[in-house]
């Protein structure tokens, strides 16, 4: 085995077992900051398995979406609504993890058997490596141009749903229901950022 | 068409042959040095970007500044240093140890591996990568993680408020500075940094970006200080409001590392306006007309070697210029307020960089010649 081929190995069992333990942090730990952290963390490594598969523009464009804006639009979310309030404890928690476990694992099962039994090694075109970008961008806008607007203007509604949500205060009716809208519900009383950490 | 200049790699390649090692063995050998030397390069950017700092605002406020340490003070950095190494490393009893370690550690890596992509000259960078700027951009957006995980970790309200502002800031105006390296992009027709490079080449001063693109240099300068948190952008760490920020907790080498990423991410946002818009390592006369008039071979190992040296001197020499300026603004501009701040980044950058961006699409159709076609 040479050099290059054991790096690209070791690179890939590291990668996997973030991947792997990164991905069941999040779902396991309590601790909902922490949840999203190992989010990010498990981002990245999946960015880094794109880097062992040669598509580099891939990779930096995961770590600029998935990293960057959406893992850090999480964390916004968490950190202006943490309120470490103690939830309700829920009735029947031990059967319902069961049963979610039991969902989860068969949906590994399955996920298995689709790994085991895909013939993998078809004979594809060879990796471009550097050249993607610009395949990509000849695909985006030739074949796949229609996909491409589409989410475009998906994009472009959702952003018109959020400044409709959030400037709710400037429009005189309730844009749903057509009433006068009440402006008492935009003043809420202001709950403490951070409150003291039970001392355990 | 340009010359393949020095391949130190090759050369050093076949220097360990000689010896009788493998090629691997030699490429393994290889790897660690360029990446040794970068990052030497880089705290040693720091230790004179601090002394500069120190002189610039003490001669701007007519004051001597440092000057006891070493001639003209040139070894107070190096204490200051020294001093935060071996300071004591609190963490607040009830801040989260772990995230609280963590926090700088994510803040300066980023910013570290981002010289990965820095070009001294053809091949005098540690990885001609394709995606080269769009990898700096994609890293520079992981930073924000780092500053909200020490703002919450910290279990203080300046801390959590200074590290929501910091991403905020990042955030808003990743996103012009972005759409400004697109324009950059667009006229060369690759991402990767020596070829952004080589597009500049052509007649010395003439051919470089900044008159091409002055709206977007503009646009870049502002944004780049802006992500570097320099004043007048040092909103994340207003001493008036909010004590120092994210930073309020920090001491020891953890503030450190937050000092030394400002400044690591101040010198490589200089050097990467040189490399996008002032011609990179291109003298202001394209070397190659020089070794002609001298009637020199420009594939001569003697002249290959001055042209190496004269790309790293004008590489470090337009960074300091711009990182002189940006101290200059830092200690003569007043602090912005946070919603005029983001009244900037969103409703007059943002716009202006997509138009610049569209005005650039349009002459690159229309004179294919000067816009890069």
């Amino acid at each position: 085995m040479t050099i290059a081929t054991s790096t690209e190995l070791i690179c890939f069992l590291v990668l996997s077992v973030v991947v792997v333990a990164g991905a069941l942090g999040v779902v396991l730990l309590s601790n909902i900051v922490y949840s999203a952290f190992l989010l990010g963390g498990v981002f990245m490594a999946v960015a880094g398995l794109y880097l062992l598969l040669n598509a580099s523009f891939v990779a930096a464009a995961q770590v600029m979406i998935y990293v960057g804006a959406i893992n850090v639009l999480i964390l916004f979310a968490i950190m202006l609504v943490n309120k470490r309030e103690d939830l309700k404890a829920i009735a029947n928690l031990t059967t319902r993890r069961i049963v979610s476990g039991g969902v989860c694992l068969g949906l590994l099962a399955l996920l298995v058997r689709v790994v085991v039994t895909t013939p993998w090694s078809l004979p594809g075109p060879a990796a471009v490596g550097e050249e993607a970008t610009a395949r990509i961008g000849e695909h985006l806008f030739t074949d796949y141009l229609l996909p491409f607007e589409l989410a475009s203007v998906l994009l472009l509604m959702a952003m018109i749903g959020a400044i409709v949500l959030a400037r709710r205060d400037v429009l005189a009716a309730d844009v749903v229901t057509g009433e006068a809208a009440d402006q008492g519900l935009i003043e809420k009383a202001r709950t403490p950022l951070l409150l003291e950490r039970r001392s355990s | 068409m340009v010359s393949p200049g020095l391949d130190l790699e090759l050369s050093f390649s076949q220097a360990m042959q000689g010896f009788g090692l493998s090629q691997e063995v030699a490429r393994l050998l290889w790897l660690p040095l360029p990446m040794l030397l970068v990052l030497v390069a880089a705290v040693v950017g720091v230790l004179v970007s601090v002394w500069l700092e120190r002189k610039i605002s003490a001669a701007v406020q007519q004051r001597v500044g440092p000057e006891y340490a070493g001639a003209l003070g040139v070894l107070q950095p190096l204490a200051d240093g020294l001093k935060l190494l071996v300071k004591e490393d609190i963490i607040p009893a009830r801040a989260d140890s772990i995230l609280f370690t963590l926090g700088p550690i994510l803040v300066v890596v980023p910013v570290i591996v981002s010289w990965l992509i820095i070009p001294f000259g053809q091949n005098l960078l540690i990885s001609n990568v394709g995606v080269g700027i769009f990898l700096w951009i994609s890293f520079s957006s992981v930073q924000p993680i780092g500053l909200l995980m020490s703002g919450y970790a910290s279990n203080n309200k300046y801390s959590l408020l200074g590290g929501l502002r910091a991403a905020a800031q990042s955030i808003s105006y990743e996103i012009p500075l972005a759409l400004a390296v697109l324009a950059i992009v667009m006229m060369s027709n690759s991402l990767s940094t020596v070829d952004i490079v080589n597009q500049q080449t052509g007649a010395g001063i003439l051919s470089w970006n900044i008159w091409r693109q002055p709206v977007g240099f503009l646009i870049f300068w502002i944004c780049a200080l802006a992500e570097c948190e320099r004043l007048p952008f040092d909103l994340p760490e207003a001493e008036e409001e909010l004590v120092a920020g994210y930073q309020t907790e920090y001491a020891g080498m953890k503030f450190a590392l937050f000092y030394l990423a400002g400044y690591i991410n101040l010198v490589l946002s200089a050097v990467l306006v040189s490399v996008l818009y002032l011609g990179g390592w291109g003298f202001p006369i394209p070397v190659e007309w020089l070794a002609g008039w001298l009637h020199q071979p420009i594939d001569a190992p003697v002249v290959q070697v001055i042209t190496g040296s004269v790309g790293i001197m004008m590489t470090i020499l337009k960074a300091y210029l711009l990182v002189f300026v940006a101290i200059l603004l830092r200690w003569t501009t007043p602090r912005v307020r946070i919603d005029q701040l983001l009244d900037l980044g969103w409703k007059f950058l943002l716009p202006l960089a997509l138009v610049n961006l569209l005005v650039t699409a349009a002459l690159k159709l229309a004179f294919p010649v000067a816009f890069g076609g």
